[in-house]
Parts: structure tokens; C-alpha cells; sequence
């Protein structure tokens, strides 16, 4: 299925990025909000503030907490009361969280957060790239990303489905690139409510922290069970890929609106050459396809909507007609020269009979900008793998040779 | 009889936390929640599949224990389950004092209906004895060990419930495992009392300290009669109430000769000197709280 936007123009507003996704979360109805300040997730905690402070969440308490180690901490303690909870952070806020990220998905706590993804210090930058989240793939966060606003919005919604459906009980970060969805204003449909009342279901966990059933939570696992908490864990992200692909199905019959399930596909049905991506370049790619497919040109794009259940069967079936696939990261592992999305992708078809050549181009760090003409570079190289085989497996795309 | 905590965990004979928790549960009862930080209490109360809570608890990570307690509250709030039902975060001094000073002051400053108990026996138990911002004058730890050149931790005990005054907090309390009356009566204070409030636990550990496993008590009671620890009350920044040590003074070497941890004290040369200095230490104490 295509990316299908059943947009009533009647119904639509021009609203900041991070309005959408604040608007989003109030009718989701949380019960505890607890964030930390820190740029730009600013305005999405700042919207919800206001929301709060005209009393339209009920049955709500926004925790203004002294850091984002605190801010996911007492969601801990909210969730395992049985409060469907969120946050919002970025970058350094995300880096902080670190040790609770891995805490909260081990306790099977479905919390929501949203990252508005900024590169991370040194050199301190607060422009956009995906090093934050993508830092965090082993924590046991289901991690989606959006393309634009009205994903970015209406993931916000999906996310809580999934993160809360009793067979995955994990963590989920939805995650949209800051400043470029954070910060920039698009006509969209804002989620209503009665819609999204019948799209999500009330949380209702089966265990929580009850004074007439008095339970146990966090207690330590020794050599003869820890594994075996581990194992679960992953059974969960295992259990977490079809229900991805039915939250977004189901989305689209109650909303109208659907962007594609694990993966997204664009021109790839003949395509020689496939793009893969995540977050807010998939739409100048798009772009610049649109222009090369003029040309004559047949490339196409596989948007990754899920990072964490990586999707490795979706992205194979995607793929495996291609003659070469480029997997674009605004991500590096440092002593490895390598973005996740490529590393993966390569190792996923390691093993199969899909024989691709996939090589891999990292862009648009500490948010430098992404024209049409580094995506066209990209895709000529694409171009050459083809006719000689690979030259560079992997590098900088938009690197500026003349500053080092 | 049964209590709220049972036995059977893992604690050591003689073992402070045990104590302290139980005294803490018998003035709770059955209607309270208690966040737990890693430490001594969490590891020898839960080992995955059997619990010695009879009461819902729960542990995350060794620095968040307020941050998550003050989750619980506002859960409890939203979902209409806070009238009753008493939140309780109880951990070590170090979980307290040191890493996880941030989320207390943070959640102290929001004034979240919470309270707060140390259970501070002065040294990382759990890891095997190093010391802490609580580790007192002089204390031989495997971290700040006596030797040739040293006589051990080199500063004195951090003044957290003072901090926690700063902020503003209702109700403090110090209070000790050898008094445990006075203790149970001032945690059902610090818990009848709205907003967040503070109990410091004076626990002596037969392990780190040095000590027969027989004698916790009695080192307690020897510390507050010593005026090393100071029992009182503080509502709203002033003090309210102290526990007066009369007749029952006490030189500081009767506490001190007890304990393997200030043996230098009395085996190296210069220990007098030092037994002085924390004599004064006690001496100010006496003054400072009007103890006589």
C-alpha cells in the first residue's frame, strides 16, 4: 500500500511541528507527563504546559523535573502504577537517560517519548542528525521515525498502541528530525479525539503497583534467570514487527491516512537502484527521484519507518530485485565509518541468497543541509556500482574537503 | 507474628537495613508503596523469584529512587489512587548522600507528597565497604583506608537533613535503630505530614563497621548517647524537638573502641590526637542541638 493521505482540507491547519505532536499526546490522554527542557524538544513540553495549564488534560500530572535522568526516572514510577506515560527529549537528553532507557524496557514499561533528534557534544551543535536515537538501538526501545509533520503527528498515536499492546509491553521513541519537523509550520490535520478514542484503547496493564495485590517490581535476576528476562525482551521486539504494520493499518481505517507499516516503498517496483532512509530526508529524496525518474532514471526509495524491530524481512522484500542499494545515515559508529541503517542492512542480507551490493553514505550531520544535488551525487555513485562494482563502501557524502 | 517485611532474606546477622525496614513497615502498615534504590536492602530483599515485601515495591537504579517516587505520586494522583496510600522511598547514604542527591532535591523542590528515609551506615555496604559522603571523621574504609600516612576518611559526615531543610521540606527527622520507638513514631509523623519529608536512620553494619553481629543495638544507642548522632526533629526549618542524652553521656571511645573501622585510632601513633578531634566533634554536636 502507497502512502495515502485522505486529506479534508476543511479539517486542516497550518501549526507548528511540535504543536502537532503536543495536540497529538493530549488526546492521547496521558496520565503523567515528565520532561526536561532542552532544545529543540522545547516547544512541544512547552505546548503541553499550556494545555495543562487551561486544564485540557484531565487526569494528567506534568512532572517539571531537574533532568532528563529524572524526567524518565519517575515515569518508572508512574508507569508501574499503571499511568500511561510520556516524555520528550533530544540529544544530550537522550545521552543522559541512557542508564533508565535500558531500565524502563526492561521492566516491560510501555512509556512514549518523543526525540526531536539532535546531534550530540563535542563539538556542541543543536541542529539536527539521528546520532541521539540511533545511540540507543541496544536499550530495547522500539524506535519509529517520520518523514513529516502528519507522521510525525499521527505516529505519535500509533506509538502508544503498539508500545502498549499487551504482546510487546516495550518502550517506543518516536522519533521526528528536530527543527526540520520540530520547528516548521505545514497545513495538517490535527488528531481528533473521538477519533483517537476509538483508535487506542485505554491502558490497562496487567500488573501494577497495588497496595491490594502487593508486588515486587525490579528485583535482581542472577546467572540462572537474567538470560532468560533478555530473551523475553527480544520476543517482544519480535511480537512488536506485526503489530507495527496492524497499528498503521488500523490507523488507516479509523484516520484515512497511512504512511506505510515497518517500511515505506517509493518507485521501487523497477528499480535499479533503492535508497534507503529514515526521518525528514525522505522527502527530498522523493524530490530528487521524482526529477531522475524525468530522466529516465530508475531509482526508488525504501523509507524505514522501524529501526528497532529492525525490519530485516520487509526490507529484503523491498530490496531484492534491486541491482544496488545505498542506505543513507545521519549516524556514524566512529571506528567503524559505517551509519546503523547501512551496517544493518548489509549484515541483515549476509547469510541469504539476495547477492546486492550495498554501499553506504552518511549526510546531513550536525544538521548540514541536505540539497537535491548531494542526493543526485549519491545516486550517480549508485550509477557506477552498477557498471564497476564498488569503489567506497562507505563515507561522508557532503564532506568539505577543504576544511581539514 | 507476621510482618509487613518478612524474614528469611538475605541480610547478614546483626544487619541494619533489615531492622530499619521492618521498624519502618510496623509504622506504615499495609497501605504504602515503597521505591527502593539499589543497595544492601534491594539485593538481599528480591533475588528474582522471592520477595520479603508484603507491601508493593519497587526498584529501578541506584541514583533515582525520589525521581521515581515522585512518579508514583503523580500516578497515584492521576489516577484518582494517591488519598491513602503513603509513597515511601527508602535507600543507603550513598544512594542518598551522594549519587542520588539530584533527584532528591529535585523532587523536594516540587514538594511532592512523598517521604523520604535514609537508612545511612555510612559507607557503600553492598560493594564492600568504600566510603561515602556519609562515612564519618577518621572511618577506615577500603577507599579511604587507615595507613603510614592516613587515618582514614579526612572530612566529616555530609549535613544532609540540613540540606534537605533548605529546601524547604515540612518535617525532618533523625532517628536511630537503637531507639526504635522514637523511630516508628517519627516515620508515622514524617508520613502524616503533606509534602515531602525526611527520616535519617542511624544503622549500624555489622559487616563494614566491624562489630559482633550481637552488638547493633548497642552501638546505636552508643552513638546518640555519645551526641556523634544527634536525634531531632525539624518542622519547617526549625527544630522542634531533640532527644535530650542527660546522664546517659558518653565518652566517644566507649562508641568508637567497639568498631574495627576506628581500631587505628587506638593502635597508631597519634590516634589520641584524632580521638580528640572527634570528641569535639561530638561536644559540638551537644552544644549545637542542646542534647544536655
Amino acid at each position: 500500500m502507497a502512502v495515502i493521505r485522505d486529506l479534508n482540507k476543511d479539517k486542516m491547519d497550518v501549526v507548528e511541528g511540535s504543536y502537532a505532536v503536543a495536540h497529538s499526546v493530549k488526546v492521547c490522554k496521558p496520565n503523567v507527563i515528565s520532561a526536561y527542557p532542552i532544545t529543540p524538544q522545547t516547544h512541544i513540553v512547552e505546548d503541553l504546559s499550556q494545555f495543562m495549564a487551561d486544564g485540557e488534560i484531565p487526569n494528567c500530572e506534568y512532572i517539571n523535573v531537574e533532568s532528563e535522568f529524572s524526567a524518565l526516572s519517575a515515569l518508572v514510577g508512574s508507569s508501574a502504577v499503571g499511568a500511561r506515560c510520556y516524555s520528550a527529549t533530544t540529544s544530550q537528553g537522550l545521552e543522559l537517560m541512557h542508564e533508565i532507557l535500558f531500565n524502563v524496557s526492561g521492566m516491560r514499561l510501555p512509556i512514549v517519548m518523543t526525540i526531536a533528534n539532535r546531534a550530540v557534544s563535542a563539538p556542541i551543535n543543536i541542529w539536527n542528525d539521528q546520532q541521539d536515537s540511533i545511540s540507543q538501538r541496544d536499550t530495547g526501545w522500539i524506535q519509529l521515525y517520520a518523514e513529516d509533520l502528519q507522521e510525525a503527528s499521527d505516529m505519535t498515536a500509533q506509538a502508544f498502541k503498539i508500545a502498549e499492546d499487551k504482546d510487546v509491553m516495550l518502550p517506543a521513541m518516536a522519533c521526528m528530525d528536530g527543527f526540520i519537523l520540530s520547528h516548521v509550520y505545514e497545513p495538517m490535520v490535527l488528531l481528533e479525539q473521538d477519533l483517537v478514542d476509538e483508535y487506542l484503547p485505554t491502558y490497562a496493564p496487567e500488573y501494577t503497583l497495588d497496595t491490594k495485590n502487593p508486588l515486587t517490581f525490579g528485583a535482581f535476576a542472577d546467572p540462572e534467570i537474567y538470560t532468560e528476562f533478555r530473551y523475553l525482551q527480544q520476543k517482544a521486539m519480535d511480537n512488536a514487527l506485526p503489530k507495527i504494520e496492524e497499528a498503521a493499518n488500523d490507523f488507516h481505517k479509523v484516520f484515512g491516512r497511512y504512511y506505510g507499516g515497518l517500511v515505506d516503498e517509493y518507485e521501487t517496483e523497477d528499480a535499479e537502484i533503492i535508497l534507503m532512509a529514515m526521518g525528514s530526508v525522505v522527502g527530498t529524496i522523493k524530490d530528487t527521484i521524482d526529477g531522475l525518474r524525468a530522466k529516465g532514471v530508475k531509482v526508488g526509495l525504501l523509507k524505514v519507518r522501524s529501526f528497532r524491530p529492525f525490519p530485516v524481512e520487509a526490507i529484503h522484500n523491498a530490496i531484492k530485485n534491486a541491482k544496488v542499494v545505498v542506505a543513507i545515515d545521519k549516524n556514524i559508529s566512529l571506528g567503524l565509518n559505517e551509519g546503523a541503517l547501512f551496517t544493518e542492512t548489509k549484515a541483515s542480507l549476509y547469510n541469504t541468497n539476495i547477492d546486492m551490493p550495498v554501499i553506504g553514505r552518511m549526510i546531513g550531520h550536525g544538521g548540514r543541509d541536505i540539497p537535491v544535488s548531494t542526493i543526485e551525487k549519491i545516486v550517480d555513485e549508485a550509477a557506477n556500482v552498477m557498471k564497476s562494482g564498488i569503489s567506497v563502501e562507505s563515507q561522508y557524502a557532503d564532506l568539505k574537503e577543504e576544511l581539514l | 507474628m507476621s510482618f509487613l517485611f518478612e524474614a528469611g532474606h538475605r541480610g547478614c546477622a546483626g544487619c541494619c537495613d533489615a531492622m530499619v525496614a521492618k521498624f519502618v513497615l510496623m509504622a506504615a502498615g499495609e497501605d504504602c508503596i515503597i521505591i527502593s534504590p539499589t543497595g544492601c536492602l534491594e539485593v538481599m530483599t528480591t533475588p528474582y523469584p522471592e520477595s520479603s515485601w508484603g507491601v508493593p515495591w519497587i526498584h529501578s537504579l541506584f541514583e533515582n529512587a525520589a525521581s521515581v517516587a515522585s512518579g508514583v505520586e503523580a500516578g497515584l494522583k492521576a489516577l484518582g489512587k494517591f488519598e491513602k496510600t503513603k509513597v515511601i522511598a527508602m535507600g543507603g547514604d550513598g544512594a542518598t548522600l551522594d549519587i542520588g542527591i539530584r533527584g532528591i532535591s529535585g523532587a523536594f523542590e516540587r514538594g511532592h507528597d512523598i517521604t523520604y528515609v535514609c537508612i545511612d551506615n555510612e559507607a557503600y555496604m553492598n560493594t564492600g565497604v568504600q566510603r561515602s559522603g556519609a562515612t564519618p571523621f577518621d572511618a577506615s574504609t577500603t577507599t579511604s583506608p587507615a595507613g603510614s600516612e592516613s587515618f582514614g576518611n579526612q572530612r566529616p559526615k555530609k549535613d544532609m537533613p540540613a540540606i534537605l531543610a533548605a529546601h524547604g521540606a515540612p518535617y525532618i527527622a533523625t532517628c536511630s535503630l537503637g531507639y526504635p520507638k522514637d523511630l516508628i513514631k517519627k516515620v508515622k509523623k514524617a508520613l502524616d505530614v503533606e509534602g515531602p519529608t525526611y527520616i535519617h536512620a542511624h544503622a549500624p553494619c555489622t559487616t563494614g563497621w566491624g562489630f559482633d553481629t550481637s552488638k547493633t543495638v548497642e552501638i546505636a544507642k552508643l552513638a546518640v548517647q555519645t551526641g556523634l548522632w544527634p536525634l531531632y526533629e525539624m518542622e519547617d526549618g526549625e527544630i522542634t524537638s531533640v532527644k535530650k542524652i542527660g546522664k546517659q553521656k558518653k565518652p566517644v571511645e566507649d562508641y568508637l573502641r567497639m568498631q574495627r573501622r576506628f581500631k587505628h585510632l587506638f593502635t597508631k601513633e597519634g590516634g589520641d590526637e584524632e580521638l580528640k578531634k572527634i570528641q569535639v566533634l561530638a561536644d559540638k554536636n551537644i552544644v549545637k542541638f542542646g542534647l544536655e
